[in-house]
């Protein structure tokens, strides 16, 4: 440098940084444009579902009636009516079905991470929670189907649907509550050891509740991903355009059913019958989005 | 029994920390931490309260409870479709008949429902591999830094939205656009036999074009968020060097982040593989039915396993026709069993992933 400053016009050494190669330029531009295309290329689709959901069903939910009514004593192509039959469907089937999921998938999350340690068992477990997360939601419905309904001799009903929807939400619960209760500092329960309180007791009093915005966090976004399943309801409920508040008997309505139902129905009701369930599912599983972030916000640990 | 349980229980709660990398092993980290009062010094009579040992045996319980469960649905599904097997008529494996509906004269063969379901999931695999890696790498190295979250947000989005919405969105607004490509390809490349004139009506594209395409859309966000999620653990010191030896932003990318993250992206790959093969209800509501053979070409219809059982899903009255179906459903799961297993024990054996 400070010969450069002492004679600018005649370098002692040729500079020791040399610019970067047309070449060089050249591959860097290509793989920086390719790589903005890609992003670019997989919002098209997102936005394309989305705006045609939208535009097709946004004036259907407009109505008050699609909110209270079922499609009860409606012609294939009668306009009017309403999802409530649906709605009710879906969120009473992935209640069900978090009820029974929740307590297990965390109950498996705290023997993985607190109980477990390195042995057989836990290895076992945590290689079939990664498997059972691959099983086509086709494949949970027929197991549910052979054993509910083939062996146990009950009927289709939506319960059954809740079990096989359990299936698919569980190993959801049980990953996110194993992240969530890994990062608990041992400090924590250490100093609870040291007051002499029992481990089980660490565990509901000191370690759930540190890790429980986390937990809330990840049970939403299961609940969201599984309500939109449409494979066990197929398999597993019939179709009723009518409200059936029974959850164990007979045939009971969903979003999805009622989608799959309305698509060969080529009337100007059908139509709406078909997006309007579209765009309320989406809204249902955006609304459990939300509230999965904003759990995580107002529920998040102290840090001050 | 019990009495491990209690000399261990200390070094047990310390191993979350110990995998953290707290540099302690099980067995030394009981040293400093003073034993539980309910564990005495003198292990004579260990006593463990009720209440620990009924919560431990909950835990345990559930952990015996998933292993099992798998098991189950492997061992019912196998139960349920042996009688069956034994029924039909034609060779399961290398049939192509598909008759369940006389019960008494079960014919089914699952050849060419496999083909269509592999045909369907490699084309998606082959759109959404370049386009989900390009995605990951994007939003790990080239994102702006305030932007990348939001981004990743979106791509996440995809993820939430209802499979049966990508369906009725793929066969009635996809389908009708995808038409003119399709003529044309038919048209111009229809001497490769992937793109001969198929066994449906194209232009109402319910095709395998078509299927491909929404599964690619479907399984892009799993493969990303792997992805991802191994690109952003390239050790800095690795990407720091490059920049050092005076590398361009591609060439950063290609000497640190892709060597190593090369084994977590053909295993998210492999993880979208098993997500594309099981996908129903978008695949059942795109394809059409075939009355012909599926011929290797991309406009033809069809079924794949998972499409083939959810349409005939309400029709289950006979346990001999359900049992085709399940005997269906059998194969499906194993086939996504071991893409899976594959997945996860590439990413297994590599410990610096963790």
């Amino acid at each position: 440098m400070s010969t450069n400053l002492a004679d600018p016009a005649r370098l002692a050494t040729p500079p020791t940084f040399q610019s970067v190669s047309l070449s060089r330029r050249i591959k860097n531009g290509v793989a920086t444009a390719l790589v903005w295309t890609a992003f670019l290329i997989a919002v098209i689709p997102l936005v394309w579902v989305l705006y045609t959901v939208v535009q097709r069903g946004f004036p259907v939910i407009l109505d008050g009636d699609w909110w209270q009514k079922s499609l009860s004593g409606l012609l294939a192509r009668q306009q009017g009516g309403g999802a409530y039959h649906a709605i009710y469907g879906t969120l009473v089937q992935g209640l069900v079905c978090a009820l029974i999921s929740v307590p297990v998938g965390i109950m498996i999350a705290i023997y993985l991470v607190e109980y477990g340690g390195r042995t057989r068992l836990a290895k076992a477990t945590t290689f079939m929670v990664d498997i059972l997360t691959g099983v086509p939601s086709i494949v949970a419905a027929l197991f549910i189907y052979t054993v509910w309904i083939t062996y146990a001799g009950f009927g289709r009903s939506a319960f059954a649907v809740s079990l096989a929807l359990v299936l698919l939400m569980v190993p959801v619960v049980v990953r996110t509550t194993e992240e969530m209760l890994k990062i608990v500092p041992d400090e924590l329960r250490e100093a609870s050891y040291a007051l002499g309180i029992p481990k089980w007791k660490t565990i509901v009093k000191i370690v759930i509740p540190t890790a429980l915005s986390g937990i809330l966090t990840g049970i939403m976004l299961a609940l969201a991903r599984v309500m939109g399943e449409t494979a066990p309801v197929l398999v597993l409920a019939a179709y009723a355009p009518f409200i059936n508040y029974n959850l164990f008997d007979g045939p009971m309505a969903s979003l999805p059913l009622m989608m799959v139902n309305e698509r060969n129905n080529p009337t100007e009701a059908g139509f709406e019958r078909l997006w309007g369930a579209a765009i309320t599912l989406v809204l249902i599983i955006t609304l459990f989005n939300l509230l999965a972030t904003v759990i995580s916000r107002v529920l998040a640990p102290k840090t001050k | 029994m019990n009495d491990p349980v209690v000399a261990r229980r200390p070094a047990r709660s310390g191993e979350p920390g110990a995998e953290r990398g707290v540099p302690a092993a099980p067995h030394a980290s009981e040293a400093p931490i003073p034993p539980t009062p309910e564990a005495p010094q003198t292990p004579k009579a260990p006593h463990v309260r009720p209440g620990d040992r009924v919560f431990r045996g909950l835990a345990t319980g559930s952990g015996v409870f998933i292993v099992a469960l798998i098991g189950a649905i492997g061992l019912f599904l196998v139960v349920q479709a042996i009688p069956s097997l034994g029924l039909d008529q034609v060779n399961f494996l290398t049939s192509r008949e598909w008759n369940t509906s006389d019960p008494a004269n079960l014919r089914f063969g699952i050849l060419d429902l496999l083909l269509v379901t592999i045909v369907v999931s490699l084309l998606a695999l082959l759109i959404a591999m370049p386009i989900a890696l390009g995605i990951a790498l994007f939003l790990t190295q080239y994102a702006p830094r305030q932007l990348a979250r939001p981004f990743a947000y979106v791509i996440d989005l995809l993820a939430a939205v209802p499979s049966i919405v990508f369906g009725l969105w793929g066969l009635f607004v996809l389908g009708p656009v995808l038409y003119p490509v399709s003529e044309w390809l038919i048209e111009h490349l229809g001497w490769i036999p992937f793109f001969a004139k198929g066994n449906v009506n194209v232009q109402l594209g319910g095709t395998v074009f078509t299927a491909g395409i929404v599964v690619a859309v479907m399984i892009l966000p799993i493969i990303t968020a792997v992805s991802r999620e191994v690109f952003e653990r390239t050790p800095t010191m690795h990407v720091e060097g490059a920049i050092a030896l005076g590398a361009t932003k591609w060439e950063v990318v290609r000497t640190t982040v892709l060597p190593f993250g090369k084994a977590g992206y053909v295993s998210a790959s492999m993880l979208g593989l098993g997500r594309a093969l099981g996908e129903t209800i978008a695949v059942m509501i795109i394809l059409s039915t075939a009355t012909s053979a599926f011929g290797w070409s991309l406009f033809d219809g069809g079924a794949t396993f998972a499409s083939k059982i959810a349409l005939a899903a309400p029709e289950f009255n006979d346990p001999r026709s359900a049992g085709a179906y399940i005997a269906a459903g059998l194969v499906l799961f194993v086939l996504t069993f071991v893409v899976n297993a594959i997945a996860r024990s590439i990413v297994a054996g590599h410990k610096e992933y963790e």
